[in-house]
């Protein structure tokens, strides 16, 4: 009898993740799907912080693939090991903050890890030739195989028809015939292939799937780690970075002003960790302080406050500062005019 | 019937989901998980990972801010 064969596919919530795990399922081998999350992830939660997009559908793309095809979901909680690879990667950065080749690399090191503990064959990934200009290159997909230490049991069902056989096809594991050869970054095959499965309703992720390739919350990293004096942050410091508008007026500290009800809501949850401003003169925006603020600084951080409250235009404007301990004072400020605040405070 | 309760409340999606998912894996088939949470994700991510992972779930609710799921931890294999 032969061996039932069994593939740990990476699963991002994409097509291309969908369509890989499913053409590798239809040749009769046992797929499960691991996803691993960094901190970094771009999914339903901002969504959930945000009251004006809670109309929208909030689904976990990664389950919703699973459920498409069936499949168990391994969700891996990578935060802390995913430090090293934002601070140091070895290939560098992409346009922002994405270690994009190292990530690759990580994540398919950590599926290999996986399989060995749980005696699973081989692993599957999406990934197409010329799809990314730096992970997904016919010259870089070698070395996400070989540094990760996967080797000829990292399977790319999408294109491996442009690739030396892996060892699922030489042993007969999966069909090479039965895989793709795509190429390029055209989506057309990968649509075409979608709708010959049935596939309507995927995600089509508009600026990729992680938070370090935007220029902003790049910048907003950046700045993060420049007031630090080093390259350091905990879960909670990028998941702030999501939220609110931030003001750094001093290296020493900078303002997270909540921009809607959602946003208050989700940094309420963190009064108990951060020196916090609320208007109670007028209604405003919760805020908080990152860093250590001197009274003077407390002064000025109310002003800025009170200038996104609904009190913007009164002559004075009292701002209830909150210690994390419990200690409270109110200010009584004149809030501060928009073209007063420079434009470099604005992360 | 053995029920724990987790708090996974002030996480954003997926953790949660990556919470329940950790404290399943250390408790016997019916015994009942209750998450209690603050991310209305939830609401769609606990039961389509109960779905995905063969568990069942027993029961979502919303009291205030949070939100709560309770599911029954099945035998998987």
């Amino acid at each position: 009898m032969t061996k039932q064969r069994k593939a740990i596919a990476l699963i991002s919530g994409g097509l291309d993740s969908l369509l890989a795990a499913k053409v590798v399922q239809e040749q009769g081998v046992l797929v499960e799907g691991i996803n691993f999350f960094t901190g970094f992830c771009v999914e339903g939660h901002t969504h959930a912080i945000r009251k004006r997009d809670r109309a929208r559908p909030k689904r976990n793309n990664a389950l919703w693939v699973a459920e498409q095809l069936g499949i168990r979901l391994h969700i891996v909680d990578i935060v802390e090991e995913y430090k090293e690879v934002v601070f140091n990667p070895r290939h560098g950065y992409g346009a922002n903050l994405n270690p994009c080749l190292d990530c690759k690399i990580f994540m398919v090191k950590k599926a290999h890890e996986w399989i060995r503990e749980h005696d699973f064959d081989f692993i599957i990934t999406g990934e197409v030739v010329g799809q990314r200009p730096k992970s997904q290159r016919k010259d870089t997909m070698p070395v996400v195989a070989r540094e990760s230490g996967a080797d000829d049991l990292l399977l790319r069902p999408l294109c491996a028809r442009n690739l030396p056989p892996t060892r699922p096809e030489r042993e007969g594991w999966v069909d090479r015939e039965a895989l793709y050869d795509f190429s390029g970054r055209s989506r057309k095959p990968q649509m075409a292939l979608a709708a010959r499965f049935g596939f309507e309703d995927y995600a089509q992720p508009a600026g990729g799937c992680c938070f370090l390739t935007d220029a902003q919350y790049s910048a907003k990293l950046t700045d993060l780690w420049q007031a630090r004096g080093e390259k350091r942050y905990e879960l909670d410091d990028i998941m702030l970075l999501k939220v609110g508008r931030h003001l750094r007026p001093a290296p020493h500290f900078k303002v997270i002003i909540a921009r809607e009800e959602g946003e208050v809501n989700y940094l309420k949850g963190y009064r108990g960790q951060y020196v916090n401003l609320a208007p109670v003169s007028h209604s405003g925006p919760l805020a908080l302080i990152d860093g250590a603020a001197s009274d003077a600084d407390l002064r000025l951080a109310a002003r800025l406050v009170a200038r996104y409250s609904k009190g913007r235009a009164a002559p004075e404007v009292e701002v209830e500062v909150r210690q994390p301990g419990g200690g409270v004072h109110t200010l009584k400020v004149s809030p501060m005019p928009p073209g007063e605040i420079p434009a470099e405070w604005m992360l | 019937m053995k029920r724990v309760v987790l708090d996974a409340r002030r996480l954003l999606c997926p953790m949660p989901v990556i919470r329940v998912q950790d404290r399943v894996a250390g408790l016997s088939p019916g015994t009942e998980l209750e998450a209690v949470c603050t991310d209305p994700g939830v609401l769609n991510d606990i039961p389509a990972w109960c779905r995905v992972n063969g568990h069942t779930v027993v029961e979502t609710r919303t009291e205030g801010d949070e939100y709560i799921v309770v599911i029954r931890v099945e035998p998987t294999g």
